[in-house]
């Protein structure tokens, strides 16, 4: 008899709980990671040199990271239908801004209009073509090993680059960590944002330099960090206006509704840009929120809207009010693009444990490129020249991402000891000294190992 | 049978029926699947055990801790969380209040520190401001530390900021079968513990006696004897120590190892008797050497054993910088190579 089934039994008598017990799987195999873990790539370790200390050096061998995150396959589960009209999603009827429908046609919204040239919208194709084909060309660098894990913003690129598109170069970006069309946007070298998912820093670019912040992982601490930015701005009586960016399931963290009171209290000109993509890695939005992510800023006293997630030209055009009116001292404004994440959270994910196939093939339906693509086929704005040249452009980026991340350099081990402090501290001048000592002593390999200092 | 429905003692079996029948279920399974067992035996003996965090539900945590609990035990018990460790552990603490046993999964070292002000103002001092009439029995587990080659804040290891709060007890196992017995007594505690999971180390598979009667839960452990020197050490440094004493022995030096287990009770005396036999020791924990938990191991013991100990105490661990990035994480972690060199400076005195 198996604790298990005897245990079980007590249970169903007890609780009421049990009962299930029959249909128990087995659980989920060793190196079934976490979300964020990943395989790194590594080159081969420093050990001290045979000669000196041979027993050790045999010893730090480790398994691979590789082996130890190996996802096997799983069998989908069916998920629970979602209610209609409940929860943080709520019907998704007339409150949502789409000025492009799913179908490529122009629609006018009254609130949220816009005119672009056929040059602008060329654009915005160029712009989610390529981000798209960046991202997916970091995906498979991941699966080859060269990226220890990779976010993934399939399906988010129309709310990316609309946003993004919205902004000033004057204009400052609180990201996450899933923003790299906002990145290209603001023309932060795509390659750049490689590095800290390939593990050889934990930043990786001057955020000044295109008043792009650091991603940030802890969920919703930017949030913060944007509303004081903006409180800067208005000191400064200056007219810029400021971004955050953020998840569904980070308008649950507490850090999310104190930037909403900070905002609205001080009038701070910043938009709170939140993509609902429908998940937080395995938690459906609704486990967010029973309300509408968007109708939350009602309550905090400013105004919050939601917008197709999937149509460039509304994110572009209600971004571009919410900025407008963040410069014009009217102070913070929501915006929710109603959007998905079509792949995994992140390459550690697996979605086929918790939600069903159909419901990314509805909003494959709804894809963001696609729509503008037949917008602009249908209408004319584009030939067949032009979309050939977007994807010689395409290719090209891939070769120069695969090229950049295959040279790019892993950091020196005394980086460790990099700007820890501005001005310095003397316990990381003291360890710096002893641990440079130290790897000093395997160089020395003429020294007798049990001689000691 | 009856007695299985309560959760008063450290040592009631995970199966009665086995434990009536004397015979040990010894099953081999990794530190995950130990967790995992652990939770499951508790939730079938308890019914006001009650698991919590983001994404333990269906998916059964980033790490799979919970895989197939929510199947069993229903979303009740079983609960998905929204994205909030403050909302997490100062919600537990209300369910702690009303009478259940929450065990609290913060998916990852990086991510508590939300919750760091109802852990330290709330959880930990509630029961000392109560008099002592109200008990405060949550778990708060913590898959810490590093070796997984992860982005940033998935790496780190912040017991000292817990351990330093009085209120708080806080355990590592550095093995399948402590896994499973630490934390079933966690669980049990009428106090909070924070119940630090290395890792890198959740798929070293190890022999589970669910019969057993186990240590206690503050109890630390010879992992290895040996003669010349104490290496101590808890959760995944366990590991690294015993290879450390595996090299050692080849050049002819016993180092006797000791898993703490837990550092907040410490267990001094096992610490003690041990130096008192080998006259030195090395202390290795991934976090930070400054102001670390080895620091008190090193004061304590200097204290206790001044007239046994032939060599300083020595610490080995991690800098006072922060978690470097992945491809750096080899060099700043304390392995083989540092400790033994360590160990030869102690031995060098
Ligand atoms: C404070 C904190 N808690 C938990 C996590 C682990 N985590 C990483 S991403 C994520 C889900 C985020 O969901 P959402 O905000 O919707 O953003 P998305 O990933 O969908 O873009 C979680 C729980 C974290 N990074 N930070
Ligand atoms: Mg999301």
């Amino acid at each position: 008899m198996t604790v298990e089934s005897t245990a079980a039994r007590s249970t169903s008598r007890r609780s009421g709980t049990g009962g299930k017990r029959a249909t128990k799987k087995a659980a989920s195999a060793p190196g079934d990671a976490g979300s964020t873990t990943g395989t790194t790539a590594k080159t081969a370790k420093r050990s001290k040199p045979a000669g000196s200390k041979p027993a050790k050096a045999a010893k730090t061998a480790k398994p691979t990271k590789a082996a130890k995150t190996a996802q096997p396959a799983r069998t989908a589960r069916s998920a629970k239908p979602r209610a209609a009209g409940q929860g943080a999603n709520g019907s998704a009827g007339p409150e949502l801004v789409q000025l492009l429908t799913p179908e490529g046609e122009r629609v006018e919204h009254p609130d949220y209009a816009i005119d672009l040239s056929a040059e602008e919208l060329r654009g915005l194709y160029r712009d989610m073509v390529l981000t798209r084909r960046f991202d997916s060309e970091a995906t498979s660098l991941q699966r080859q090993g060269e990226l220890g894990l990779w976010a993934s913003l399939l399906g988010q690129e129309a709310a990316q680059i609309g946003s993004g598109r919205a902004l000033r170069d004057d204009d400052y970006v609180f990201p996450t960590y899933r923003e790299h069309g906002v990145a290209w946007c603001r023309g932060v070298d795509p390659t750049k944002l490689l590095g800290m998912f390939r593990g050889v820093n934990n930043g990786g670019w001057d955020p000044t330099t295109n008043n792009f912040h650091l991603y940030t992982i802890v969920i919703g601490s930017q949030a913060l960090h944007a509303t004081g930015y903006a409180m800067g701005v208005s000191l400064d009586g200056a007219d810029s206006a400021v971004i955050a960016y953020f998840g569904d399931g980070a308008s649950s963290q507490g850090d999310v509704a104190e930037a909403f009171t900070f905002s609205a209290v001080y009038n701070a000109p910043v938009v709170f840009f939140c993509q609902n993509n429908q998940w937080a890695i395995s938690e459906p939005a609704e486990r967010q929120s029973r309300v509408p992510i968007y109708q939350r800023a009602a309550g905090f006293g400013f105004p919050g809207v939601r917008v197709d997630g999937n149509d460039v030209l509304a994110c572009l055009a209600v971004t571009r009010a919410a900025v407008e009116r963040a410069r014009s001292g009217q102070g913070p404004m929501l915006v929710e693009a109603f959007t998905y994440r079509m792949g995994a959270h992140t390459t550690s994910d697996d979605p086929t444990r918790y939600r069903r196939d159909e419901e990314r093939a509805e909003w494959e339906a709804k894809d963001p490129i696609a729509r503008l693509r037949a917008y602009l086929e249908k209408d004319g704005l584009a030939d067949d020249a032009f979309f050939a040249s977007i994807d010689e452009e395409s290719e090209a980026m891939g070769k120069h991402v695969r090229e950049a991340i295959r040279t790019m350099p892993d950091p020196d081990t005394m980086a460790i000891f990099e700007n820890v402090y501005a001005d310095g501290h003397a316990l990381v001048d003291e360890e710096r000294a002893q641990f440079a000592e130290y790897l000093a002593s395997f160089a020395d390999s003429a020294e007798s190992a049990g001689e000691g200092r | 049978m009856a007695a299985a429905a309560t959760s008063t003692t450290s040592t009631t079996p995970a199966s009665p029926d086995a434990a009536a029948s004397g015979t040990p279920d010894v099953r081999k399974m990794p530190i995950a699947k130990a967790l995992n067992e652990s939770l499951r035996s508790a939730m079938e003996n308890d019914p006001k055990v009650l698991v919590m965090g983001e994404d333990v539900g269906k998916l059964g945590g980033v790490f799979r801790i919970t895989d197939g609990l929510q199947k069993d035990f229903g979303e009740q018990r079983v609960i998905d969380t929204p994205l909030a460790e403050s909302g997490i552990v100062g919600s537990a603490i209300g369910l702690a209040l009303r009478g259940y046993r929450p065990v609290v999964e913060i998916q990852f070292d990086g991510f508590v520190f939300p919750a760091y002000d109802q852990i330290v103002t709330q959880l930990a001092k509630m029961h000392a401001r109560a008099l002592g009439k109200i008990k405060l029995p949550v778990v708060i587990r913590i898959p810490y530390a590093g070796g997984i080659g992860a982005v940033e804040h998935h790496s780190e290891s912040p017991e000292a900021l817990f351990a330093h709060v009085a209120g708080l007890k806080c355990v590592s196992p550095s093995n399948a079968s402590d896994a499973y017995w630490m934390m079933r007594q966690s669980i049990e505690s009428d106090d909070p513990v924070v119940f630090f999971e290395p890792k890198r180390r959740y798929w070293d598979k190890g022999e589970v006696d669910v019969t057993a009667i186990p240590a206690p839960l503050h109890a630390a452990r010879v992992a290895r004897e040996g003669g010349d020197l104490t290496l101590a050490a808890y959760g995944p440094m366990v590991k690294t120590c015993l290879e450390v004493a595996n090299a050692a022995q080849e050049e002819g030096r016993s180092l006797e190892v000791i898993d703490m287990r837990s550092m907040s009770p410490m267990d001094f005396d096992t610490v003690q008797k041990s130096v008192e036999k080998t006259g030195r020791l090395v202390v290795v924990h991934e976090a930070p050497v400054f102001l670390g938990t080895g620091s008190e191991i090193a004061a304590r013991i200097t204290e206790r054993c001044f007239y046994h100990l032939e060599a300083p105490v020595l610490r080995v661990g991690g800098f006072h910088a922060p978690y470097p990035p992945a491809r750096l994480e080899d060099e700043y972690l304390p392995g083989l190579d540092r400790v033994l060199d360590a160990v030869d400076r102690a031995l060098a005195y």
